[in-house]
């Protein structure tokens, strides 16, 4: 039965490339999510979700594709809040600053572009089953160039977000490695943004890797399981999005929070 | 006596509201287990980031033997902010030193001298658990091993024993004393626990708000120790 209904999903090709770009987004997010925990930033990968947002109205508003604004506003601010200051509390007084300052401005955007409120809910929301097949083009490009950048600064980038003191102490160059990290965030959120919305990126972005660190003691058996919960994530919520016609991000959305409280329960059971 | 490995020449750091390290100088030799004593805000810190060369000196300089960039320094920084829930294992927190831009994955030589390292600090036992869940001796000789892994020539440990239990404390000097003998490796060891400095240090660099005082270790009395507190 279910056979018999994944092959009529598969003969739409929205649905296939719901799949493609999903697929994609859920490696991508998965391997970065596991530095994002590491460094504790889920409250500056949300903002720059919004700032995503404000940058895809800005996108509407002066005709250029919503994920290219994304793109341009989320790269830009990521370098800024990256170099704006490394004192913690400062920095969230600094994020929710620029947070609620980007919000407004994709407000302002969408009002000026005089597009109807369903742009805005796509945005906010997802619409993966209205991505085409150059969206999941660009999309593979970009998670290769991500995946590509990952990789390249892997040991330092480890080192710093894994153990922050030990990095400086032995003369590791932090700064740069930052910035680059951020850039490869502000990526990963214009790109994931497409499926599960700006509102809920963290669902990809932190979620899967906060789950997964529960499980094993390594960075790359975080990333390969964090990427395994994406795609049951992903995988499953656009099945169920194609069955019962709801918001894939939805099921996407509560997946990922059980696989959280799973994660938790399993690691209270094992410390007792 | 074995040759220099770092001599400072009237070094002096300014800040805004005073001045501390007095115009020091002093040598530290290849081989030698020297303790950095004093009380705090005397300058302990200031002279290990001038070592290290994130700090520079107001006035005077570090010099190297044979240069800086032939001298590797292996540093275990003072504080460290790993809670119950964090998620590597023993190795894998080690193996972060193995830094740089290389494949992701370690090498069989970097294996191998993991390995080493993990024998030397007494963690192969212990190389699965997570370091969460590791006690503060444990997490110690895992910061050790940290900055063991690139085959240091200069080892600063930056008050590493200060949060420890007495029999902990004992257990991490004995080691590094016994790294000391075995392979060469130079020590400065910063700390306020004066016994522990006396049975362990060749010799000792007393910094003082009004001066410094060098000497052997045998020299160093409890009362020269003006200020901070020394734990037994």
């Amino acid at each position: 039965m279910i056979t018999w209904g994944a092959n009529i999903m598969f003969s739409f090709e929205f649905m296939r490339n719901a799949y493609l770009a999903s697929t994609m987004i859920a490696i991508v997010c998965g391997f970065v999510g596991v530095f994002v925990v590491a460094r504790n930033m889920p409250f500056l990968t949300h903002t720059l979700s919004e700032i995503g947002f404000a940058g895809a109205a800005f996108g509407m508003f002066v005709g250029i594709s919503p994920l290219n604004g994304m793109l341009l506003f989320t790269i830009i601010s990521s370098v800024l809040v990256g170099r704006m200051s490394t004192k913690a509390a400062r920095r969230e007084d600094s994020i929710s600053a620029v947070s609620g300052l980007f919000i407004g401005l994709g407000v302002l955007f969408l009002a000026l572009s005089n597009k109807s409120a369903s742009y805005a809910t796509n945005i906010l929301f997802g619409s993966v089953v209205g991505i085409s097949i150059t969206d999941v083009y660009q999309m593979i490009i970009m998670a290769g160039i991500v995946l590509i950048g990952m990789l390249l600064i892997y040991r330092n980038l480890k080192f710093d977000s894994f153990d922050a003191l030990g990095a400086q102490g032995q003369q590791l160059a932090t700064g740069w490695l930052s910035v680059a990290f951020l850039v490869m965030l502000a990526l990963s959120v214009s790109v994931a943004a497409q499926v599960v919305g700006s509102l809920l990126i963290f669902i990809l972005l932190t979620l899967p890797a906060a789950s997964a660190k529960y499980f094993v003691h390594s960075v790359s058996g975080m990333a390969f399981l964090a990427i395994g919960f994406g795609l049951l994530g992903v995988w499953v919520g656009l099945y169920l999005g194609y069955l019962t016609n709801l918001p894939v991000s939805f099921f996407i959305a509560t997946i990922e929070a059980i696989i959280y409280f799973g994660a938790l329960g399993y690691s209270r059971y094992r410390a007792h | 006596m074995s040759e220099i490995m770092l001599a400072c020449h009237q070094l002096r750091q300014d800040f805004s509201e005073k001045e501390v390290l007095n115009n020091l100088d002093f040598e530290l030799h290849r081989g030698e287990f020297l303790s950095i004593v004093g009380e705090n805000g005397v300058g302990k810190t200031t002279l290990i980031r001038i070592i290290l060369g994130q700090l520079q000196p107001t006035h005077g300089q570090v010099q190297f033997f044979p240069s800086r960039k032939d001298l590797r320094i292996g540093y275990v920084p003072q504080f460290r902010n790993l809670d119950d829930e964090y998620p590597l294992s023993v190795r894998n927190f080690v193996a972060l030193n193995f830094s740089g831009f290389h494949w992701p994955w370690l090498s069989h030589q970097e294996h191998q001298q993991l390995q080493r390292v993990l024998q030397e600090t007494d963690l192969e036992q212990l190389q699965n658990e997570p370091m969460g869940r590791a006690s503060g001796g444990e997490k110690q000789r895992a910061y050790l091993a940290q900055a063991l892994t690139k085959q240091p020539d200069l080892l600063i440990l930056d008050e590493s024993t200060a949060s420890l239990d007495p029999i902990a404390k004992e257990t991490l000097l004995k080691l590094v004393r016994k790294l000391n003998q075995t392979t060469q490796v130079t020590v400065i060891f910063v700390t306020h626990d004066l016994p522990l400095a006396r049975a362990y240090s060749d010799h000792y660099l007393l910094l003082q708000p009004q001066g410094y005082e060098y000497g052997e270790i045998q020299q160093l009395q409890v009362n020269d120790y003006v200020g901070g507190e020394h734990h037994v």
